[in-house]
Order: C-alpha cells, then structure tokens, then sequence
C-alpha cells in the first residue's frame, strides 16, 4: 500500500486481515463489491451460482484487510468479511 | 423431481437476523441500488441502540416499497402513497414506537405528496427514507416528480418537459426538523445519516440518489449498473448545512448532498398532549391584551 505520509506507528500496528465469505447463490453479478473494494481482492468466478450468474471470488495472492466495505455496498447480502483468525 | 433448495443457510451472513431470509434473494434487480439502501438502514437500526421490539417500518408501493417485506420487524406494506398516513395512525396509537417509512420517490412525493407535506408540517416523529431513483421503476420507468428536465422514461421517450421537485427543499419548507440527501455509494455518510434520523424526535427525511439500472439507466445510456453508480457519486458534492434551496440535483453539473438541516420544533404529540390538557398558547394573545388594557386604565386613573 502507498501511504501519502508514513505513519508513525506503521511497524508497531499490525494491519487487520480478514476472511471474505460469498454466499453464492444470493449474488446478482453487479460487480459492486469487485469494483469498490479497495484491496483489489476480488474479482468475478467464472463459473455460475444456481441463478445463472457469476459471483465474486477473492485472489489468494491479495490481502483483505477486513474494512466490511463489500459487505456494506452489496446489495444482495452476498459477501461478507470477517476476522482472519489466522492473525 | 424437486429443484435443490438454494444454498442452505451457510454462511450466515451479519445481516440475516434483521432480514426474512426466506424471501432472500429478493426481487430487485441487479445493481439496483435499493439494496444498498436497505441494508445501510438496517446497520443505521442496529447501531440506533433501540429496542428492536419498538421499531415499525412502513412503505408504500413500488421496488422501494418491498422493503417492508424484507425486514424482520413489524412492518406494513400499504397501498400506493399511504405509507405516511399509516404511519401516522401506528405513531399516535403507539407513541413509545420508533416509525420509519421507507419508499419510493413516486411513492412518498407523487401520490403520497400531500401526506408528506402535512406530516412534514405537523412534525410527527417519523423518519422517511426516500430512495430516488429518478422515475417509476417497478411499473416499467415513467416520469417521476423526480424525472430531471430532458430525461427519458417511458412516457417521456423525447426528454421530460418538467423541471423535477427538490425533495430536500420541500421537506424543510414544510417544518422537516432533519434533512438530508446523499447518493447510495455514500454508505458510510448515509448510515450515519439514517441514525441520526432514526434517533432525532420530529419528522426526519433522508433521500438517496440510487441507481435503477433496469427503468432509469437503460433509458438514458447507462446500462451498468457500477457505472450508474459512480456517476451520480463523482458529480456529487458534500456541502453540509447548505441552505436546501440551494441544494441542487443538476446533472450537467452538480449533484449537492449533504446534512442540511437538524433543529428542533415541538412535535405534533408534544401540541396534542397540551391542547388535551387545556395548556395551548394563548393564540390570539388576548390574555396579553387584556393586561395591557388593564395597564392603560390603571395609569389613566392615576
Ligand atoms: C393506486 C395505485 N396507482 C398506481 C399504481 C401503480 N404503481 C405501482 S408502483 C408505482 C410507482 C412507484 O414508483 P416509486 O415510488 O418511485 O418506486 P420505485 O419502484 O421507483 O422504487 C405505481 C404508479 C398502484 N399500484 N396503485
Ligand atoms: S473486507 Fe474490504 S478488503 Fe476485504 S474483500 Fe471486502 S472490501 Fe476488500
Ligand atoms: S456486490 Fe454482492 S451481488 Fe454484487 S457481485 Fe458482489 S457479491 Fe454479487
Ligand atoms: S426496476 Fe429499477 S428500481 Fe426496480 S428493482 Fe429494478 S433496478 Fe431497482
Ligand atoms: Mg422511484
């Protein structure tokens, strides 16, 4: 991440992660939560849910930082982050 | 043979304990911004702290107006336009209550206008939440009191000749004690919002700029709903405590959103509750005139 002034305490405080959940057959395929989740983490499946639309997928390779910003801006009540208990 | 019944509850999402999971999913379309709306407030009475048991909503007709059918409190879906007057009995039969009516921009402000005006006027604790979404969207996307000047919808396949209402404007000429507008990507701000409206007592109104992808969009070159989205976020402009005449919905250049008003007026049960017990103003102030006679003939007789 860039930061536009480095926080003092950026070494002494562990970023949240978080876990993102999708319950497939909820979602419509909007791409609200791919276009505005601010980690990048997401991106469309190619497959489909029971409905006939593809449904988001997080990248392995991205970190969710638990904001429960896709949680709030889906419409569809089809994603949702929690703490990583790994962390 | 049966259809596998969709995904089993698993996951849980935080929201199912407010929501008829049942009837999830619902029935708006995708992208359209309702359901953004919808679950902001659902986070907004939450976070009110309320009692739960006391929290009514109520809508009226139209995509908007399915809220009522979603939400796992006491709700009441009502006939086109009567969510406010519905409102209205349930607040004055329960006054302990919370009331929120949630509907459409053609619900509250077209059919239902007058109700609105006369509640906004007579303060009753109420919050409304219009989702504007510009037009008509479930009857298929007709003019709307919403519908900007040159618009297309289906009945205005040329452009609308009308110039729209300022919601905004309207309430707070009416009396509204807490106004505000924002668009449906301003979550975090509208949830805000939507709290302390739920919490403040007199009547409260909060409109959201929302996407209708399917009746509005399609219509007016904007099929994607991401697109619909973002667009009315980048024109908009926060300008908080701005005059609400002021605060224009101009597409070709700025979308004005913000917190216009919070003040305070005496309720309609607050009035209700003096007149009932014989403690109204003296509206004609005629007890002030007599003292005053009184005054002139005492000096007279000096
Ligand atoms: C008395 C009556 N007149 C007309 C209708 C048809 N009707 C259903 S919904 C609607 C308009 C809804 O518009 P809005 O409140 O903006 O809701 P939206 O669907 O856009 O959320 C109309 C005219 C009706 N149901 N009842
Ligand atoms: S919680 Fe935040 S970071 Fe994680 S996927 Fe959702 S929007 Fe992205
Ligand atoms: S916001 Fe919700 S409905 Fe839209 S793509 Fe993401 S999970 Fe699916
Ligand atoms: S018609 Fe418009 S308002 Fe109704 S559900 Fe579809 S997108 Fe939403
Ligand atoms: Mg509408």
């Amino acid at each position: 991440m860039k930061y536009w002034r480095k926080p003092l305490d950026l070494e002494t405080t562990p970023l949240a992660r978080g876990r993102v959940l999708v319950v497939k057959d909820r979602c419509k395929g909007c791409e609200f939560c791919v276009n505005y989740c601010a980690r990048g983490v997401l991106g469309m499946s190619k497959h489909f849910n029971r409905k006939g639309y593809h449904y988001p997928e997080a990248d392995p390779a991205r970190i969710c930082v638990n904001c429960r910003f896709c949680e709030a801006i889906c419409p569809e009540f089809a994603i949702f982050s929690v703490e990583d208990p790994q962390t | 043979m049966n259809p596998e019944p969709i995904q089993a509850a698993l996951p849980c999402h935080p929201q199912d304990d407010l929501l008829r999971t049942d009837r999830i999913p619902h029935i708006w379309c995708s992208g359209c911004g309702i359901g953004i709306v919808f679950n902001s407030l659902i986070t907004a009475i939450k976070k009110s702290g309320l009692n739960q048991d006391e929290v009514a909503v109520v809508s009226g007709i139209g995509c908007t107006g399915r809220m009522a059918g979603y939400i796992a409190l006491d709700s009441f879906h009502t006939t086109h336009g009567r969510a406010i007057p519905f409102a209205t009995g349930l607040k004055l039969a329960r006054p302990q209550g919370q009331v929120i009516v949630a509907s459409g921009d053609g619900d509250l402000l077209a059919i239902g206008g007058n109700h609105f005006i006369h509640a906004a006027r007579r303060n009753l604790d109420l919050t409304v939440i219009c989702v504007n979404n510009f037009n008509y969207g479930m009857t298929g996307g007709q003019l709307a009191p919403s519908t900007p000047f040159g618009a297309k919808t289906t009945t205005t396949p040329l452009g609308s000749p009308d110039e729209p209402f300022n919601f905004c404007a309207l309430a707070a000429a009416c009396g509204a004690v807490y106004v505000a507008r924002w668009t449906a990507l301003h979550i975090r701000r509208l949830t805000t919002s939507l709290v302390e409206a739920i919490q403040k007592k007199g009547f409260s109104f909060v409109e959201i700029l929302a996407p209708c992808p399917t009746a509005f969009g399609r219509r007016n070159q904007i099929r994607k709903p991401v697109e619909l989205l973002r667009m009315y976020h980048d024109r908009s402009v926060v300008r908080n405590d701005l005059d609400p005449n002021l605060a224009v919905i101009d597409f070709a250049g700025n979308l004005v959103v913000g917190k216009f008003v919070d003040r305070t007026r005496t309720t309609f049960l607050d009035n209700y509750g003096l007149v009932n017990r014989r403690e109204a103003p003296d509206w004609l102030g005629l007890e002030h005139e007599r003292l005053r006679e009184e005054k002139a003939r005492a000096g007279a007789g000096q």
